[in-house]
């Protein structure tokens, strides 16, 4: 009887939508090599003062809210108070070469993966532009074509207290939209994608350019923005890290809806719409 | 061997990672791709400075914004014994060079320094690895010398000599003019109400407030002007430019 079920299912024509545009797919295969090598050679840079402050100043005789470094022969990660283990991964871990290592981030999370701020500079400041490029390109052709305000600004329905909840369970059982329902993105998807695009990556490039002293006396009022030169670098290596949190996420997802039919997607822009589950309710 | 999907994905998922910080750091390596790196430099300055006036002033702030301990980096005793001696002789006999493409090659002392007009500004000093420390400078603006010494045509550096080895060469770097003449390019003999510390430069440093840490050259003994950088060291304008690939334009 299953069997009989399945057959009908599978002969069932699935519908495929265009569901992503030329410029979101472009401009999301440009990221996917950028931020990385932002991300990667940003870790770089940070291992040069592995210690973050706020405010206008901040060197080693002041306060750091985190630190990663090695104390004896144990890797930790304090932030405040709280000091977290981290021996083999964060401030003490051991090289290819078998050295062992008394710095911040390991080699498979660096670009270069052998210690050198300016290398990693030149990176990430020559990819930074690619970046700002990419992103304001973006941001202007989805704001022309109405990507962001049909596809990817909430509803006010989807943001009553109910919807979102209902949303949060969903995602939390793991019941992915199917059918129709899948042919737009969710609440959630909606504004983690908001969110990256119109919060942490301004404000990434923002407090980015709110490091470089040559900045600071063209745009002063960068600095005044964010309390100062320390605060401005703690919020990048902040934004870094919500951006990081969001790939993770992002990929867990795209492995959970069907790796092959969402990564097409992102390629040719079709999408094959899920089929509805058996005995579930579609939304 | 059963090759299921999420094996697969994993395999791919660490072979991909692997392959590309390989990857990258062959990249980092090939000549190519360094000069292609090095072109966001150029355009990065080009940038800046279409949108920064000649004379736009980096922050200033005040005496409730110091820090505590202004952290020294670099060379904290030059290790010369004519340095020692120097140092032990309070400075008296430090002079001061100026030659290159200028109409009037002299020397300067600090006696002669200290006479001229005095500016004081509290800025914010970036070291390049991350850090911040905010101080107060007292010193004379270098204008004030290049008017003394006139610079020749054809000069477009200047080139700051120190006092510091570095293994078998002594510390060395350069501005453009831009920089030389901006208000608050300075050779600091003061810092914090106080002359300045050895391990802060003693007695002269520059102070280029739009750049990064290592463009301020600590003892300096001679400015030199030149219309290109080419003869000096490795010919990228500094020491730690020629020796581990630093920008030369350090404003970001």
């Amino acid at each position: 009887m299953a069997e009989a079920v399945m057959d009908v299912e599978h002969a069932a024509p699935r519908t495929v939508v265009y569901r992503h545009r030329v410029a979101t797919r472009i401009w999301h295969w440009i990221n996917v090599v950028v931020v990385f090598v932002m991300i990667m050679s940003g870790l770089m840079i940070f291992n040069a003062h592995p210690r973050l402050y706020w405010g206008k100043y901040g060197a080693n005789s002041d306060y750091a809210w985190l630190q990663i470094g090695a104390i004896g022969d144990r890797g930790v990660l304090q932030v405040g108070q709280v000091k977290v283990p981290t021996t083999g991964v964060l401030g003490r871990w051991t090289d290819p070469q078998g050295r062992v290592q008394n710095r911040a981030f390991p080699h498979w999370a660096t670009i270069p993966s052998n210690y050198s701020l300016a290398d990693a500079r030149r990176w990430h400041l020559f990819f930074s532009w690619l970046l700002v490029i990419g992103g304001v390109g973006y941001w202007a052709i989805s704001f022309a074509n109405r990507h962001v305000i049909g596809d990817l600004l909430p509803t006010r329905k989807e943001l009553s207290p109910g919807h979102l909840w209902q949303d949060i369970k969903d995602h939390a059982r793991l019941r992915l939209p199917t059918g129709e329902a899948a042919a737009t993105y969710n609440v959630l998807q909606k504004l983690s994608y908001v969110g990256i695009l119109f919060v942490v990556l301004p404000l990434l490039v923002l407090t980015g350019l709110a490091m470089s002293p040559g900045m600071n006396a063209a745009w002063p009022w960068l600095l005044d923005l964010f309390g100062g030169r320390q605060s401005a670098r703690s919020i990048h290596f902040l934004m870094m890290a919500a951006m990081v949190a969001f790939i993770v996420v992002h990929v867990l997802m795209v492995i959970l809806a069907g790796p092959v039919n969402e990564i097409r997607s992102m390629i040719t822009g079709r999408y094959r719409l899920p089929k509805p589950r058996n005995g579930g309710e579609p939304r | 061997m059963i090759v299921n999907r999420r094996r697969l994905l994993g395999a791919i998922g660490v072979g991909g990672s692997s392959l590309l910080l390989t990857g990258c750091d062959r990249l980092n390596q090939n000549a190519g791709f360094q000069s292609l790196l090095k072109e966001g430099e150029g355009l990065t300055m080009r940038a800046q400075r279409l949108i920064t006036s000649r004379d736009a002033l980096a922050p200033e702030f005040t005496g409730a914004d110091l820090s505590p301990v202004f952290r020294s980096n670099g060379t904290r005793m030059p290790g010369s014994p004519a340095y020692a001696a120097h140092a032990a002789n309070r400075f008296v006999d430090w002079r001061l060079a100026f030659d290159g493409l200028v109409q009037r090659p002299q020397s300067f002392s600090l006696a002669q320094i200290g006479t001229m007009p005095i500016r004081t500004q509290i800025t914010r000093h970036d070291c390049v690895e991350g850090w911040s420390a905010i101080g107060k400078w007292h010193g004379v603006p270098l204008k004030i010398l290049l008017d003394q010494v006139g610079l020749r045509d054809g000069a477009r550096y200047l080139v700051f000599h120190c006092a510091d080895d570095y293994g078998p060469v002594r510390y060395y770097e350069s501005i453009d003019l831009i920089d030389a003449f901006h208000p608050q390019t300075i050779l600091a003999w003061g810092l914090n109400d106080h002359l300045l510390p050895v391990q802060n430069g003693a007695p002269l440093r520059l102070r280029v407030e739009r750049q990064l840490g290592y463009k301020h050259a600590k003892y300096v003994e001679r400015i030199e002007a030149v219309s290109s950088l080419a003869a000096i060291g490795a010919g990228k304008g500094g020491y730690w430019e020629d020796g581990a690939n630093y920008e030369w334009y350090a404003g970001a």
